[in-house]
């Protein structure tokens, strides 16, 4: 028996599927005939300027934000048809760490940890125990077991976040802005570990990130949503020779509002009308 | 997944075939804590484990624990593959005994 390949084959079975996907909040409609393909084993990193529908497409995924047409499917599963119950199931198949971390304040790290455990399963209380510890261990946060969510650092918090994103070893992960907010050191260290829960436990990760460096230190294929379309899929290096001014900007940080030509944005600034 | 046990030297050997998750590896802690608690020394064959989660990872775990405290002998053999690779991720791939049979493992004992 042989190794998971680092790379996914062409061939590994698509375990995510987003097809003519419309999401609106009210009537305001933010995303827009979305097609996203993801393979077992894959990692996609999803980019965007702030407010192209980053965060959307992740809660649409989670099953958290009802789309308004089209259809999306996890492990074979139409999620926009499921119910409840199957819903809930498939939920325990699927770690999240979201944009704010979001631990539970007046727990304990470690019982933040053991949550999904206490909720999902029937193992014993030390068979948990050691888990919890495990992903502490692998997060670089061993012996913050009995520490409030308080009295960590915001890295530490992501972290711990992460550690209870995986506790259950689930084969989808899924990530908001993982490195917001960190160090570099830290954000690397980040990356690799992303790196390493692909290669050892072949988990399907889906990374939402506004670095750049982060995005091809960890990504096999790059989607890249404007205002709620998408602009680009492909490999980071089919993302770099892209000739498309959008892609150029986003790859030089440079806003999309940044002005190109001085005249028309003094203009702009003083309400003159052009050629006047 | 199967589990199957043999004798075999000082060793009682539990052979795990097929998939270890969540729903299985309560089944195996309960046959290792057995045997630990009945005085064996005891070896995991893992030769025919194709995917095992962290829930059988802290079960081999709490299974270590146990012999050391009632100063038994506890070792892996025919870790493979996936397994290997999340034994080497939960950095646990030099706190086990390992070896590749039982074999290996007899023939190890009696040059040490
Ligand atoms: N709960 C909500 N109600 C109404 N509009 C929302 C809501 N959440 C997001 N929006 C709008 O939807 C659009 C997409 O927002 P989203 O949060 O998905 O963007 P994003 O790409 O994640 O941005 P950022 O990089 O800042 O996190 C934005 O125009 C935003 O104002
Ligand atoms: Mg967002």
């Amino acid at each position: 028996m042989s190794a998971p390949a680092p790379v996914p084959h062409e061939a590994a079975e698509i375990v995510i599927e987003v097809s003519d996907l419309c999401v609106s909040y009210g009537r305001h409609e933010v995303l827009h005939d979305v097609h996203l393909q993801v393979r077992r084993g894959e990692i996609m990193v999803v980019m965007g300027g702030s407010g192209s529908g980053k965060s959307t497409l992740l809660r649409a995924l989670l099953g958290l934000q009802s789309p308004s047409r089209g259809c999306i499917r996890l492990l074979g599963q139409d999620i926009t048809r499921l119910g409840e119950h199957a819903m809930h199931e498939l939920r325990t198949r699927m770690g999240v760490a979201f944009q704010g971390g979001a631990l539970f304040n007046s727990m304990t790290v470690g019982d933040n940890i053991l949550l999904p455990l206490r909720e999902h399963t029937r193992l014993d209380e030390n068979t948990m125990r050691i888990m919890m510890r495990m992903k502490l261990a692998l997060v670089g946060l061993s012996g913050c077991e009995d520490l409030m969510p308080a009295q960590l650092s915001g890295g530490m918090i992501k972290r711990a976040a992460l550690a209870r994103a995986i506790v259950m070893d689930p084969p989808l992960l899924f990530f908001d802005e993982p490195s917001a907010g960190l160090d570099p050191v830290a954000s690397a260290q980040l990356d690799r570990l992303i790196l390493k829960l692909r290669r050892a436990l072949n988990m399907t990760i889906v990374v939402v990130t506004h670095e750049l460096e982060s995005a091809f230190a960890i990504a096999d294929r790059i989607t890249v949503l404007d205002r709620g379309r998408v602009l680009f899929t492909g490999t980071p290096d089919a993302l770099r020779r892209s000739e498309d001014r959008r892609i150029q900007d986003l790859l030089q940080r440079r806003a999309d509002i940044a002005p190109v030509d001085p005249e028309v944005y003094l203009d702009k600034l003083t309400g003159a009308p052009p050629d006047a | 997944m199967h589990i199957e046990v043999a004798v075999e030297g000082p060793y009682t050997v539990i052979r795990l075939a097929g998939e270890v998750d969540m729903h299985y590896s309560p089944r195996v802690r309960d046959e290792i804590l057995k045997y630990l608690n009945g005085r064996c020394n005891v070896l995991v064959d893992l030769s025919g484990v194709d995917y095992m989660d962290s829930s059988g990872i802290a079960t081999l775990v709490e299974g270590l624990q146990l012999a050391r405290s009632m100063d038994l002998r506890f070792g892996l053999v025919g870790v493979h593959g996936p397994v290997r690779q999340v034994l080497e991720l939960a950095r646990l791939d030099h706190v086990f005994a390992i070896h590749d049979s039982v074999e290996d493992r007899l023939r190890s004992d009696r040059h040490n």
